[in-house]
């Protein structure tokens, strides 16, 4: 009840705070000479954000890039020497093939199930649609820790001779085979595999849901015209449907590419990094928190977020490329 | 090159216990020009759209070139639609727009080119080519919705209220250009509109649809001089022919002060009233005799002039009498004038089921 209260109060405050500071702001700037509060206003206003980005982003993110050039606890100067460690650790080069095959494969299957179940709900009755569009979006709702907990009922393994609780077991078993213990399968990086099924389960209603709104949005005549240029259903589909909701698409991709590269939580929780299952986001988190070890964990975020700009970047330049076609 | 006959087809909607079209019969000839008008919701519209296949046919059939296509999808009934929102498809280039159903149909890139270019140097077009729809002006958008048509060279051209999204001027225009262009290319056309205008100027034959029932389909000239009902009378033509209620008399039947005469087989076995329609150009303005009215309204349109007005001593009904009358001596609003039916210049309709009366 307290920590509600508290929750409400810190809301209440914040929005009033800031209201305040911008009336307080405003009232000062329009003490000034008509001239000078024109040139002075815009700043004003963008002021006070720019001022917490500085704070709680651009320079922790220094501090980060400087962290990693620094001991484990900061206080000595080591170099490259986190990164060059790292980069040489069989266990971490792992980590490195694991995180690629995830940002590789990942959205583009998050994508592509999206885009069907969106097709595919479009067709349905209304009804239908809403029924079955809710039940995809649901696992969105779901922590990604929940959500690993989940895939670990289904994944269970148990010896031989007792009862399987996990769904897969118990199906194999059935057929008379022994248990499976998948999250141990690491040849041909089965268990990395099952570990995506859980983050492409949580984001397949998301990237559904955005476009199936982009298709909902393709003007129905563009696609009789085409019925009447002689496409069939699957021309359709992909030389005026999809180019159509191309933005869009785009922007689910990348949206879940990055979302993937900050990955953590579900091999941290499932497997906790071992069997050769290691990314990127959990490696930071075990050297940070477990090894207390700032140095190479500053470094691991380092490469993450190299990685990742160019990525923003192109993002960046789509969406300006789109707004400029609007 | 291609005739198309509607053979009774019929569009049921689900849930509608109401046809949307019913038992419509047309048979258009090679070549020809048909236009398709009514007001909104006759079934125009799904009338062109059940030709294209774009809509379920719940009964009867259709036919292009004597060819049976009611079940046919519409990629392979070789018609080409001009879409009243034109359609273009926003991510390609004007000449990718034009080209498309080449494309579909594997034409080898030379020749679509070819086409395209062909298409876009009788539309005007040249200088877009490589442009995307939005960036074209609303005129422009039409030409490339009609370009996409052409360079198919199909059997028929469908178009459903391709000028509406136009401006007056430049749909004035481009109606002009259109019916030259298929005039040129004798291709059979199906056009839609709601407006009778168009729909005068631009076809060989007119069919009036209404609540999904064809009411009458004959050329522009005979539509106008004459129509087969009430309805027809007082959708053809601008302004409105005036309709009157008039009782029947001795001799024919009874206008204003005066009496119009009328064959008595005509009449037939009519009840006492009957409808009597004049164009407004068949009124004459006349000394004493005939109708009084009390003018509201005078339109100066230069040459002519038009006026609006109410039978003298009753309510101005939700209908005004319009007569035309002499643009250099124009009478003033207020006055009251009388007028009269030219003598064969009158149509008479049976009050009760509104069909016409006599020849």
């Amino acid at each position: 009840m307290i920590k509600i209260i508290n929750a409400l109060l810190a809301i209440g405050g914040g929005v009033l705070g800031a209201m305040l500071l911008f009336w307080v702001l405003n009232k000062l700037v329009e003490m000034l000479p008509r001239k000078w509060e024109a040139r002075v206003k815009p700043y004003v206003f963008i002021g006070p954000a720019l001022f917490a980005i500085t704070v709680f982003l651009l320079y922790p993110a220094f501090q980060t890039v400087v962290a990693s050039f620094a001991n484990d606890d900061t206080t000595a100067w080591v170099g490259l020497r986190n990164y060059t460690s790292l980069l040489a650790s069989r266990e971490f080069q792992t980590t490195l093939i694991n995180t690629l095959m995830w940002t590789l494969i990942v959205p583009v299957v998050t994508v592509a199930l999206g885009l069907l179940v969106a097709t595919l709900a479009d067709r349905l009755t209304p009804g239908g649609e809403k029924v079955s569009k809710t039940l995809i979006f649901m696992p969105m709702a779901i922590s990604m820790v929940g959500a690993s907990a989940i895939w670990g009922f289904i994944y269970a393994v148990r010896p031989a001779a007792e009862n399987q609780i996990g769904i897969l077991n118990a199906v194999v078993t059935a057929t008379g085979a022994d248990p499976v213990n998948w999250l141990q399968m690491s040849n041909v990086k089965i268990n990395t595999f099952l570990l995506m099924i859980v983050f492409i389960w949580t984001q397949v209603g998301y990237a559904m849901v955005l476009l199936s709104a982009a298709i909902k949005g393709v003007p129905e005549d563009t696609i009789e015209a085409g019925r009447i240029d002689g496409a069939n259903e699957r021309q359709i589909f992909s030389r005026i449907i999809v180019p159509q909701v191309w933005p869009t698409l785009i922007t689910v991709f990348v949206t879940v590419l990055i979302g993937t590269m900050k990955t953590a939580d579900i091999v941290y929780v499932m497997t906790n990094g071992n069997f050769s299952t290691n990314i990127v986001g959990a490696a930071f988190f075990v050297e940070m928190f477990k090894n207390m070890d700032n140095g190479r964990a500053s470094a691991i975020v380092v490469m993450l977020m190299l990685a990742i700009i160019p990525v923003m970047v192109y993002q960046v330049k789509q969406f300006r490329a789109q707004e400029a076609n609007r | 090159m291609a005739t198309v006959k509607y053979d009774n087809a019929t569009r049921l909607y689900p849930g509608n216990d109401k046809p949307s079209v019913d038992a419509l019969d047309i048979d258009i000839a090679d070549g020809e020009f048909l236009v398709l008008v009514g007001p909104s919701g006759c079934g125009k519209s799904t009338s062109l759209r059940m030709l294209a296949g774009l809509e379920e046919v719940n009964g009867g059939r259709i036919l292009i070139d004597d060819k049976d296509v009611t079940d046919l999808s519409p990629k392979d009934r070789d018609v080409a639609m001009v879409f009243q929102n034109y359609a273009l498809y926003p991510h390609m280039s004007v000449a990718d727009n034009m080209g498309f159903a080449l494309k579909i149909a594997g034409i080898d890139k030379g020749e679509i080119r070819r086409r395209v270019e062909e298409a876009a140097k009788i539309l005007d077009l040249e200088p877009y080519l490589e442009r995307k729809p939005k960036a074209l002006s609303g005129g422009q958008r039409q030409r490339v919705a009609m370009g996409r048509a052409i360079v198919r060279e199909p059997k028929v051209f469908l178009m459903d209220e391709p000028l509406s999204n136009l401006d007056a001027k430049l749909r004035v225009q481009t109606r002009t250009q259109i019916a030259s262009l298929q005039r040129r290319l004798g291709i059979t056309t199906v056009y839609v509109t709601h407006d009778q205008v168009e729909a005068m100027t631009m076809g060989d034959r007119v069919a009036v649809l209404k609540d999904g029932i064809l009411q009458q389909c004959d050329s522009p000239r005979r539509m106008y001089d004459h129509p087969n009902n009430v309805f027809v009378a007082g959708f053809i033509g601008s302004p409105a022919m005036n309709l009157f209620e008039v009782p029947v008399a001795e001799g024919g039947v009874k206008f204003g002060n005066g009496v119009h005469p009328v064959d008595r087989s005509v009449l037939g076995s009519t009840g006492n009233r009957i409808t009597l329609g004049v164009r407004p150009e068949d009124l004459e303005v006349s000394g004493e005799d005939g109708l009084p009215i009390n003018i509201d309204v005078v339109e100066e349109l230069g040459a002519d002039a038009y006026v609006y007005g109410s039978v003298a001593g009753t309510d101005p009904g939700d209908r005004p009498i319009i007569a035309r009358v002499d643009g250099r001596r124009p009478p003033m609003k207020g006055d009251v004038i009388h007028v009269k039916p030219k003598a064969d210049h009158v149509h008479l309709f049976d009050v009760e089921t509104g069909l016409r009366l006599g020849d």
